[in-house]
């Protein structure tokens, strides 16, 4: 069999698409993360608990009104999306001027709330949640067996993150939006509601972080720890991109995704932690990250 | 001012050390009064496999012995110990050293339990453990303090892993969690594997706690060759371990031996992914007349588990310390913790969910370990009607036998 690096090649070719299928995780929620960064300038603890309530919601949909997977992929996200407008409404617009450790405090306060109600709700071992029909099975590429819902899910996520990145750097009502964070005032001088602008962009990031907890949702344990295993790794892969650039978390997600799954072949046990020498090494060689700009 | 990620990580660290540590009211040291401590999970994985549930199940315990018609008074404290060894023994210490507890019970999560077993050592306090897998604590870090309940790797790698070697199951593959409990159940597994003419043809240890994608793990087994995938973890891990195999087909190649399963994980799991499998349990609800009675009993107060081994293990720790309290009078009980685990070894247990046993002098309690199989959703009639007995295994067989454990207690 051929080898590469004494690893055989079908078995180092079926990680590297285990690590972009994992990569299109990471991108959707750091994306979700470097929007809500960018535009509002708050660091958002709470994505993760919102990952799960996202998933949480696509098994109540299922189990209290029979809805399928494909309706909670639509529904889940909006349900969540207006659940953030809620949110933005209540606590966070609160915080626009502050320094940014208020807005952490208050969405890493907000994060346990939320996910210790879910524990007192449902308990911590999980809901059962089934791939949808249509797309179970898999296929077998010759390397690897590919079940067709991780395909799926590196698609779509691939689609969403492109659709994300394209909305808000070439389309007019992306350009309001950067122009909004620059200089609020000037903006709405020319008669656009800026607050009703930033809370639609604040439940838009939380929709993506609940779009990702539906497509996560059939093959992780729908439980409420789900977001707090991944968020800190999220953030190392924002923190890589460059905190608030769009482009950067795509791209760092998937690369991370790929990185993370050759070392759980030639290392596993250090698999957890290479992100964050990664980390490490990008903030030494250039502190803003790989695609921010210093301020 | 700028923010770093050691600032917020070292803040989140300071954060969940001091809730543990918290102060508490002090209590008034009246010295009649029994203070059971229940160290455990409250937050976590093992949250309902452990957790407010074992609770439950020891104030059951202090109700159907009748504490206060005895003129017993027993107070029940509990605090998570968010499966960190630092946290699981600063918190023992303060107990014992503030609050005055007389015995801790409980404590899964096999990194925390030998923390825990030393501190109980030192203190000369009673300590029942019933959530930790790990056989080392009636191996070569017995004590005199210490009691082993439910089950443990050994007799996990026996009944399960054995039962899997007889009936064809010879190649193997492991996925071990990265701590004292995945090694061990690895190791002994292995052991028996080979032992019984079968082969181990690799495993992939993964990073524990935080690890939730297993694909590339499963995807290496598959390519191994192996019949066997055994599963060296617990709680969610192994809920996605499995819900993954399936996914990536590896199941029309490999068994899977999930080593340590419960309920709770079939229930979460749903019987259409887990029917089939095989795994063993001390304790099922709908064993006997005797375990359906005390599932009734406790059934209205843990709404959403049925009691699982470790937290029937914690009713039954429970009643045979108060056994062994009350023959032996409250005062000498409190002065030495090493004299009630030796007065509960002479006595034979008895309590509704495991019958009679013995318990050995490493600690050891000789509880019979049953083979389950999950049944198919059709053969389901109600809701947790879940396991299929396949083989019981007597006390005396299910564990190590003492020769091979070092225990130094132990004089040979």
């Amino acid at each position: 069999m051929h080898t590469i690096f004494g690893i055989p090649a079908p078995l180092l070719f079926g990680q590297l698409l285990l690590g972009l299928i994992n990569g299109g995780f990471y991108a959707l929620l750091s994306l979700g993360l470097a929007v809500i960064f960018g535009m509002l300038n708050i660091i958002n603890f709470a994505h993760g608990a919102l990952f799960m309530t996202g998933a949480f919601a696509a098994w109540g949909l299922l189990n209290y009104l029979g809805l399928p997977y494909w309706y909670a992929l639509i529904l889940s996200p909006l349900l969540i999306g207006l659940f953030g407008l809620v949110l933005e409404r209540l606590f966070i617009r609160r915080l626009y001027g502050l320094d940014h450790l208020y807005g952490l405090l208050l969405t890493f306060g907000l994060a346990l709330i939320i996910e210790g109600l879910f524990r007192n709700a449902f308990g911590s071992s999980g809901m059962p949640y089934q791939i949808p029909r249509s797309l179970s099975g898999a296929v077998n590429l010759g390397f690897m067996f590919l079940p067709l819902y991780r395909g799926w899910v590196v698609v779509v996520a691939l689609v969403v993150s492109l659709a994300t990145w394209a909305v808000i750097e070439k389309t007019r009502l992306g350009a309001t939006l950067r122009a909004a964070t620059e200089n609020a005032a000037l903006v709405q001088a020319f008669g656009i509601n800026v607050p009703r602008l930033v809370a639609l962009t604040y439940a838009g990031g939380v929709a993506l972080a609940a779009f990702a907890g539906v497509l996560a949702a059939p093959i992780y344990s729908v439980n409420p720890n789900m977001g707090s295993n991944l968020i800190i790794t999220v953030f190392a892969v924002v923190v890589i991109g460059g905190m608030g650039s769009i482009l950067g978390s795509i791209v760092s997600g998937f690369g991370l995704g790929v990185i993370e799954g050759l070392t759980k072949v030639f290392y596993p046990q250090a698999s957890d932690t290479v992100i964050f020498v990664v980390m490490a090494i990008v903030l030494l060689a250039r502190p803003a990250g790989l695609f921010g700009k210093t301020a | 001012m700028g923010i770093t990620r050691r600032s917020i990580l070292g803040g989140l660290a300071l954060g969940g050390t001091g809730l543990a540590l918290a102060p508490r009211p002090s209590w008034a040291q009246s010295s009649k009064k029994l203070r059971i401590g229940v160290l455990n999970d409250q937050s976590g994985p093992y949250r309902d496999v452990s957790g407010l549930n074992s609770v439950v199940c020891v104030k059951q315990a202090i109700a159907d012995f009748g504490a206060s018609a005895k003129g017993l008074e027993v107070e029940v404290l509990s605090a998570d110990h968010q499966n960190k060894p630092d946290v699981g023994a600063a918190i023992a210490r303060q107990w014992f050293d503030r609050d005055g507890v007389d015995m801790i019970i409980d404590v899964p999560t096999s990194s925390v339990a030998l923390a825990v077993a030393n501190v109980c050592r030192e203190k000369n306090r009673v300590y029942i453990n019933v959530g930790a897998g790990t056989a080392e604590l009636t191996g070569s870090q017995c004590a005199p303090t210490t009691i082993h309940w439910a089950y443990d790797t050994w007799m996990l790698a026996h009944s399960t892993g054995g039962a899997t070697v007889k009936t064809g199951g010879n190649k193997w593959f492991f996925i071990p969690a990265d701590y004292v409990f995945g090694h061990d159940l690895e190791r002994q597994t292995s052991q028996f594997v080979t032992e019984a003419g079968g082969k181990v043809l690799g495993h992939a240890t993964y990073a524990f706690p935080g690890t939730t994608d297993f694909s590339s793990f499963l995807v290496q087994a598959q390519a191994s060759g192996a019949n066997v995938l055994g599963l060296a973890n617990a709680g969610a891990d192994t809920q996605n371990c499995i819900k993954q195999a399936h996914e990536f087909g590896l199941t029309q190649q490999a068994r899977i031996a999930a080593l340590l399963m419960f309920i709770t994980d079939v229930h979460a799991l749903g019987l259409e992914t887990a029917q089939g499998l095989v795994l063993t349990e001390s304790f099922y609800w709908d064993l006997n007349d005797k375990t359906r009675a005390f599932t009734a009993r406790i059934k209205d107060k843990t709404p959403n588990n049925y009691p699982n081994m470790v937290q029937a293990g914690c009713y039954a720790g429970t009643l045979h310390y108060l056994k062994a309290v009350s023959a032996l009078g409250v005062d000498r009980a409190k002065a030495s913790g090493a004299e009630v685990v030796a007065r509960m070894k002479a006595t034979p247990t008895e309590d509704d969910c495991f019958g009679t046993c013995k318990i050995r002098e490493d600690g050891r309690v000789l509880v019979p370990a049953y083979l389950f199989e999950v049944k198919k959703p059709s053969e389901s009639k109600g809701p947790w009607d879940y396991y299929k007995l396949l083989v019981t295994t007597p006390g005396d067989q299910a564990f190590r036998p003492l020769a091979e454990g070092h225990c130094p207690l132990v004089k040979s």
